[in-house]
């Protein structure tokens, strides 16, 4: 069974009385180890795959299974758990505390986990360090550049080893080059075996992604594999 | 995981030190105004108890003004009267007011008590030098006096006063006693006129000098076990034949039951009170909630966060209940300071003794614990019900 398989999803927003189909009987599905992109323009509705894929929210109709587990009807303390444990996210604007240290903010999913402290920063220190803010833990995240809030946002994310890594125009609020070297970041993951769906509009970042899936009005192509 | 709430309200709460300050000032002043109202209060309470309590509950005060043809008890009628079960022995309340010589000294308008041998009998403890005014001083109507100690340094300056004179209306009384009126069990008598100068003399003297031989007042003292209500009862009977069944030619009040009506006003105004200074703590707890409701609004997209890292809602409102008991314990506390400073200088201004009251410690804080729990419930709710993809979304 595929690590994320979903059949027929159907998402429809009902605002002031009229309902806007979002998601069109979407079938998509990931094996584990991929790294995938979802491509798309803004309003084609890669938003709302994002929120459903991480389990922000659930479909109006259709099933998902992640990890072989049916995400549907759950309660939102039990889509709060599969967040924890089988979701890393990665924001474009990095959503670090900006009153925590570099360090609070990796441990932070570890202690919703509800392992020991000592546990949490154990971990934490060594994700870090692998990232290269070892000389980092007590820093405030306005005290780092984009490129290294980032790292600590991956960090953060992929510190609860997570079955999927869901990034969500990561490079966005970022330059160029530092832009190029988180993607060589998510390669590496990628390459140690961590699934990664990144959701972008930007189709040269997509093409560091290994496959290639369009988004428009809703409906979602075929996959293309990249030749990355 | 408490904690980590409490690590993560104190960040949140000293991150804006003058807006938390103003927030938490309903809650002090609420709190304030409880402790400093409550404490002040106990100490007048405790106060006015414990001059009651030297009274001593078994006594049984007797009014007996009579009616216009028969005013007052005669020697005779109080004998019979002090002669019903239960009761151990009685004092008159009788006074005058005189003008006081010794030496070269003069003092005007000193209180003048008349009482029998019982008053000293049960007060040993306050002769503090010489001896207390006895049966036969009584009887033979004996120019004596006892003076108390602030008398004694006014009329014979530091003097031993024993044996000395002193002069009321042109009569000499010797002085064979030192009172120390703050010993001892009291009469009401004392206690109503207060500890000031005072001489007492055998009550019969009293009784010369306002020109008449009977007693309008006296305090009657009962056994410890005696049934009170009976002894009031046969007392009743026995001045409704003396005073012919007049109406109010006469009144008993028990002191017993006189201290239990004193201790229910006492806890109605004390409820009055804490019910007045209950409603600034409620509007103390309005600004918490305000202040609550802000910060959510705020935090949106830092809850949206932590609640796709994978926070429970249950988390996110214990944090943000958290972060609402702490606020108005911190008022709680501050007002709990506060409040005993106003009560302590209160103390000192108004001259009673200064108690720490636990009741009303216990009861600040536990006012502004509970004002941070209701008024801290809604905004917590409202913070684990959001949604956290429009949390996110609203960067």
């Amino acid at each position: 069974m595929a690590l994320l398989d979903m059949k027929q999803i159907v998402k429809i927003y009902v605002t002031g009385g009229e309902e806007q189909v979002v998601l069109d009987h979407v079938d998509f599905t990931v094996e584990e180890g991929e790294f995938v992109a979802i491509l798309g323009p803004s309003g084609s509705g890669k938003s709302t795959m994002m929120n459903i894929i991480g389990c922000l929210d659930v479909p109006t109709s259709g099933e998902y299974y992640l990890n072989g587990r049916k995400i549907a009807d759950l309660e939102e303390k039990e889509l709060a758990h599969i967040r924890n444990k089988e979701i890393g996210f990665i924001f474009q604007s990095f959503q670090l505390l900006k009153r925590n240290t570099v360090l609070e903010n990796v441990m932070l999913p570890l202690m919703y986990a509800g392992l020991p402290r000592h546990e949490q920063e154990r971990r934490a220190k060594e994700i870090l360090t692998r990232m290269g803010l070892k000389d980092k833990f007590d820093f405030f995240p306005h005290q780092l550049s984009g490129g290294q809030q980032q790292r600590v946002a991956i960090s953060r994310a992929v510190v609860t080893q997570p079955s999927i890594l869901l990034a969500d125009e990561p490079t966005g609020a970022l330059d160029q080059r530092t832009g190029a070297e988180v993607m060589e970041l998510f390669n590496e993951l990628n390459q140690e075996g961590r699934t990664i769906i990144m959701i972008t509009h930007d189709e040269k970042i997509a093409a560091h992604a290994k496959r290639i899936v369009k988004i428009l009005d809703g409906k979602m192509s075929k996959g293309v594999v990249s030749d990355a | 995981m408490l904690r980590e709430s409490i690590t993560i309200s104190w960040r949140n709460i000293t991150q804006n030190k003058f807006r938390t300050f103003l927030t938490v000032l309903g809650i002090i002043i609420g709190v304030t105004a409880i402790i400093s109202l409550v404490t002040i209060l106990q100490g007048v309470i405790d106060e006015v108890n414990r001059q009651f309590d030297s009274v001593g509950a078994n006594t049984i005060i007797v009014s007996a003004t009579g009616t216009p043809l028969k005013q007052g008890l005669s020697d005779h009628e109080i004998s019979e009267l002090v002669e019903i079960d239960g009761i151990v022995g009685w004092t008159p309340s009788v006074s005058n007011t005189a003008s006081i010589h010794a030496h070269e000294t003069t003092l005007e308008k000193v209180n003048i008590k008349g009482i029998n041998e019982v008053y000293f009998a049960r007060n040993q403890e306050m002769v503090v030098a010489g001896r207390g005014i006895n049966y036969l001083d009584i009887e033979s109507k004996n120019t004596v006096c006892v003076i108390n100690t602030d008398m004694a340094q006014k009329l014979f300056l530091g003097e031993n006063p024993i044996g000395k004179s002193i002069v009321i209306y042109g009569v000499s009384y010797k002085v064979i006693g030192l009172l120390d009126e703050t010993a001892g069990l009291n009469s009401v008598m004392t206690v109503m006129s207060g500890v000031g100068d005072s001489v007492m003399i055998p009550y019969r003297n009293v009784l010369s000098m306002n020109g008449t031989d009977r007693v309008y007042a006296l305090e009657v003292y009962t056994t410890e076990d005696a049934d009170v209500l009976g002894t009031v009862d046969q007392m009743e009977t026995y001045l409704n034949q003396v005073f012919n069944y007049k109406d109010d030619s006469y009144s008993l009040i028990e002191m017993e039951n006189l201290l239990d009506m004193m201790k229910d006003l006492q806890g109605m105004m004390r409820a009055m009170l804490v019910g007045i200074a209950s409603i600034s703590l409620l509007v103390g707890g309005i600004g918490i909630m305000n202040m609550m409701l802000v910060s959510v609004t705020e935090r949106t997209t830092e809850i949206g966060l932590r609640k796709a890292l994978g926070a429970e809602p249950r988390r996110i409102q214990i944090q943000f209940l958290t972060e609402a008991i702490i606020l108005s314990l911190m008022g709680g506390i501050m007002g709990v300071i506060v409040g005993l400073t106003l009560a302590y200088i209160a103390a000192i201004v108004i001259g009673y003794p200064f108690e720490l009251n636990i009741f009303a410690i216990v009861l600040g804080t536990g006012f502004s614990a509970a004002v941070g729990i209701i008024f801290g419930f809604a905004p917590a709710k409202k913070a684990s019900e959001l949604n956290p993809i429009d949390a996110l979304r609203s960067i």
